[in-house]
């Protein structure tokens, strides 16, 4: 006898789907699984959006959609070899209703694989890769984060409106790099900029002497690059060190100083990037949400955590228009799809691809803090190459 | 590429290869005298930077941080091989390997509990923060060069310690047969828990010198252990000089290979390893002592 | 014969688990036995014959990898087909890498296949080719469902088992133990202990890229995280923890730490250091591992 997969997959389905109207109906709580690494080199972004997540939930009581929280937290440890592992733990072992995650774009790699067969609501709350709304995009996949073209495409009208016209593009040589120098590329060239030299780093590689040795020698108008965390941190310092600082002005998008400013020192001071938030933004939900964050754990709130912010508040909005019915389908889709949000960054509301569309901010480091100079691109929203949702 | 950026180069080349040289010294030397494949040499590396960190932020000084912490590595290296490494002289390479990597996976855990997952700038102490122009197009930070210094003076220092002096005669006697030398009254033991004692601290200067260059974070001690162990290969375990060419070695073709083939820089370390191996399968000088 | 029937005991309740249709479990026991097939077949080189590889995680990762690539490259899908495909793949990289790293032996062998380990990782890793870090999905699995996925990884464990039993009993295990004992001798006696050594890194090889080839079909996604170091590493805990030189050992070992990985998260967010006591205790405490437990008492 054989049973076509289909039928086997839409016998599942349904009877996870009954599952859990039941126990939305009944109030049982609600599990929001949460994929993200706690150990590791990105454990500080793990947990930022995890506490922005917590502090969003405490702000509506604990429940959304009158239903109790109860979070599940697996550590990923940013290893896409034990991704599919973890997400299987989380989905078809602790059967969680939402699934959060991941930073690391390996990893939401083996995650959509998963999550596209499962029907299980999953929100991106990091990993910028293209892909998740475009070539993979689906109906039950929203991102809360940003997508690499948001936050590095408007960058090359900064540099070009600045007057620099040949620039060297540096970064690490995987897919968030990649994408985003691909999109630095596209906004120059349409504006009449040239690359000079493309310099890519293999991941997650940190000796740059030889590159930035490179770079002086070829004498640019400014210099584009991705980096992030430790890494962004060395670079900025070497890039000072090497005596550039001053000559070859410095741009990237804001993971360049996100999370590092402090790290970075003097060596930061005039680097210019572009980014879908800032610290220092003058709104209500902003200074409330910093307010709240640094009570709640003694550190100082950043994107990371606004992502996992607006994940919950985006699911408290959404979960109370079905009263909580994780398994309502299309009507939760439509819910999301509807949010609109006073978000710490600003409006913030979901492109038809389900990334956010968003104002991306021009910030520059002075005195040693990221100072706000305007926003750089207003609703900035991903293309959503390949997708074919709502087309 | 012009003469002047080759020269540049050279420089980042050999800069880089000496910092190698001096985490990878301190393996070479535990793993020729006592025959150990230490995997938490990395760790070492990392707890220095931490150190260095830490109390470079409570006196305001790395330099006196760097003094302080110099002992303390130290200390810790005398406690680790006193309790764990010590029961490791007659087991065989897979315990060796293992318990080392359980070491690795517990200093982690230590690092995060005591000083959480943030990155850490350092601050370069106010009498070395100036720069040193190198051609028109670039300068280089004094600290670089009081790093590649130190390393120097380290690397000269050590072999007159090993060929000139009482101490450094019972160490390679020790390493050559360690049985004849405990029959003659030698206590090895001790020699030992200074060497591996030695090599601690010298993983942990390392890090103390490379904080204010790479920053401060967690898992920083991996990247350098899988050099370093390339190093000791390449120039053959348990030798100093071979050590030295191989950090040399090392520093030159990453160098080079970034910028001559970016595609495969990464690689190129091991590929250079391997070619070595299959030439001289006991790395370039061979092992300085016989039995291992 | 306690350790025959605990063996039986085992394989049958693994395979009684195909019939359970628990997504989590068949996926996570899946993943489990993929990890003993590792196992064992890295106990060949530590235990028996007494090399330490770090190479067994690359011709895991590279069968998988090759099979990514002849289905969306080339669209073969039936097993029939790929299997023997990347089977061969795994076997002509063990055999090569083999032949090069045996010129060396003692600590410089383990450093060498670390060196090609580490070789091939970057190169998937730094290819976007390839797929470059974050990996690729392979277009269409072999087998579809998640319980043909695991009834074919538990037949390829028992069947893995019991030819490597069977080449252990064989007088070329005998040598392989001799040479593990002492090479020299072995030599002195007139045996070719290279070749040796070089037919059971290729059978270890062969066989961890079927556990490669499994996992791809498992979930279908690879990923250059799956070479490289740190996954050689846990196969040797595996080793370690289950008993080398026992065969089932490993295997024991493999499951402990799926579990251990699996539930020890619930018990303290430092799991890591769980693990790593663990490791330090059996090292010093308990160095013939779970086996030794088994086997119970002392052996002469």
């Amino acid at each position: 006898m054989t049973l076509s997969r289909r039928a086997l997959l839409g016998a599942a389905a349904c009877s996870t789907l009954l599952s859990r109207r039941l126990r939305a109906a009944t109030g049982a709580r609600l599990k929001i699984g949460l994929l993200l690494p706690y150990s590791g080199t990105y454990a500080a972004l793990g947990h930022n959006i995890t506490d922005g997540m917590k502090v969003a939930a405490a702000e509506h009581g604990g429940k959304l959609g009158g239903r109790e929280v109860e979070w599940v937290a697996v550590d990923d440890e940013s290893d896409p070899a034990k991704a599919p592992a973890n997400v299987n733990k989380l989905i078809a072992g602790e059967k969680v209703d939402i699934l959060t995650g991941p930073v690391h774009s390996g990893v939401a790699m083996a995650m959509m694989q998963i999550v596209r067969q499962e029907n299980v609501l999953t929100i991106v709350t990091n990993a910028g890769a293209q892909a998740v709304t475009g070539t993979l995009c689906a109906p039950h996949v929203f991102r809360t984060s940003f997508s690499n073209w948001q936050v590095s495409y408007p960058c090359a009208d900064v540099m070009l409106k600045a007057g620099h016209k040949r620039a060297v593009l540096m970064f690490w040589n995987y897919s968030f790099g990649q994408e985003s120098m691909a999109a630095f590329k596209e906004g120059y060239s349409k504006g009449g900029g040239a690359v000079v030299k493309e310099i890519a780093v293999p991941f997650p590689n940190t000796e740059f002497q030889a590159n930035l040795s490179e770079i002086a020698a070829l004498k640019p108008d400014a210099v584009f690059v991705f980096f992030a965390g430790a890494g962004a941190a060395k670079f900025v310092k070497d890039y000072a060190d090497a005596g550039l600082q001053q000559k070859v002005p410095l741009y990237g998008s804001g993971f360049l100083t996100e999370g590092v400013l402090t790290a970075q020192g003097a060596a930061a001071e005039g680097i210019k990037t572009t980014l879908h938030y800032a610290d220092a933004l003058d709104n209500a939900a902003n200074k409330k949400f910093r307010e709240s964050f640094k009570k709640a754990t003694g550190r100082d709130a950043d994107v990371y955590a606004v992502a996992g912010y607006d994940t919950v508040n985006t699911l408290a909005q959404a979960l109370g228009k079905v009263k909580g019915d994780t398994g309502a389908g299309k009507e939760l889709i439509a819910a999301l799809e509807a949010t609109r949000l006073d978000s710490p960054r600003g409006p913030f509301r979901f492109s038809k691809a389900h990334n956010p569309v968003q104002d991306i901010y021009l910030r520059q480091v002075k005195g040693g803090k990221e100072v706000v100079l305007g926003v750089a691109m207003k609703d900035a929203e991903d293309p959503a190459a390949g997708c074919k949702m709502g087309k | 590429m012009s003469f002047s950026l080759v020269a540049l180069q050279l420089i980042n080349g050999v800069e880089y290869g000496l910092l190698l040289f001096l985490v990878a010294s301190g393996l070479t030397l535990v793993f020729g005298v006592l025959g150990v494949l230490n995997f938490a040499h990395g760790s070492f590396y990392m707890l220095g930077a931490y150190l260095a960190w830490w109390l470079s932020e409570r006196t305001g000084n790395l330099l006196l941080a760097i003094l302080v912490g110099l002992p303390a590595m130290a200390l810790i290296g005398l406690l680790v091989e006193r309790l764990a490494i010590a029961r490791l002289y007659l087991r065989d390479h897979l315990a060796q390997v293992l318990l080392t990597y359980g070491l690795v996976l517990l200093f982690n855990e230590l690092q995060r509990a005591l000083w959480g997952n943030d990155v850490h700038g350092v601050a370069t102490p106010r009498s070395l923060s100036f720069t040193i122009p190198l051609g028109e197009a670039q300068t280089w930070p004094a600290w670089r060069a009081f790093t590649a210094l130190c390393c120097i003076a380290v690397a000269i220092a050590m072999r007159q310690v090993i060929l000139k002096t009482r101490f450094g005669m019972r160490v390679r006697a020790g390493a050559s047969n360690a049985e004849m030398v405990e029959a003659l009254g030698i206590d090895v033991r001790r020699v030992f828990s200074v060497v591996f004692s030695a090599g601690t601290a010298l993983a942990g200067l390392a890090g103390m010198l490379a904080a204010p260059l790479t920053t401060v974070y967690p898992g920083m001690g991996e990247s350098v252990l899988i050099l370093s162990f390339v190093v000791v290969v390449i120039g053959g375990i348990g030798s100093i000089k071979g050590a030295f060419l191989g950090a040399m070695l090392v520093g030159i073709a990453d160098t080079f290979g970034k910028v001559l083939l970016p595609g495969f820089a990464s690689a190129i370390v091991y590929a250079v390893m391997a070619a070595v191996l299959l030439w001289r399968p006991r790395g370039l000088l061979g092992p300085a002592f016989e039995g291992r | 014969m306690r350790r025959r029937i605990l063996l039986l005991a085992g394989a049958l309740a693994l395979g009684a688990v195909a019939f359970s249709g628990d997504r989590f479990w068949l996926q996570f026991l899946g993943k489990a036995m993929i990890g003993c097939i590792l196992a064992m077949s890295l106990d060949l080189l530590v235990g028996f014959t007494g090399l330490v590889s770090l190479a067994h995680s690359a011709f895991f990762g590279l069968a998988a990898y090759a099979l990514a690539g002849v289905t969306n490259r080339l669209g073969l899908v039936n097993p029939l087909l790929t299997f023997p495909v990347c089977l061969l793949a795994a076997a002509a990289a063990a055999l090569i890498i083999g032949w090069l790293s045996l010129r060396a032996t003692g600590v410089y062998f383990i450093m060498v296949t670390l060196a090609f380990t580490q070789m091939l990782f970057y190169l998937f890793n730094d290819s976007p080719a390839l797929g470059g870090s974050d990996g690729l999905y392979v277009a269409e699995r072999p087998v579809d469902s998640r319980a043909a996925a695991y009834v074919a990884i538990w037949a390829a464990l028992v069947l893995a088992y019991l030819l490597l039993a069977r080449i252990l009993r064989a007088p070329y295990g005998r040598v392989l133990e001799g040479i593990r004992g002492n090479e020299q001798r072995m030599r002195s006696l007139g045996y070719p202990t290279r070749r040796y050594k070089l037919v059971a890194f290729v059978i270890a090889g062969a066989l961890a890229g079927v556990a490669g080839y499994l996992d791809a079909t498992l979930y279908g996604f690879v990923n250059p995280a799956q070479l490289g170091w740190r996954q050689s590493g846990l196969i040797l805990v595996t080793v370690l923890l289950g008993g080398k030189g026992t065969l089932y050992g490993p295997a024991l070992g493999a499951l402990l730490l799926a579990f251990i990985e699996h539930y020890g998260e619930r018990v303290t967010e430092h799991w890591n250091a769980l693990i790593a006591a663990l490791i330090i205790a059996v090292v010093l405490f308990l160095p013939r591992g779970l086996a030794g437990l088994v086997e119970g008492g002392r052996r002469a």
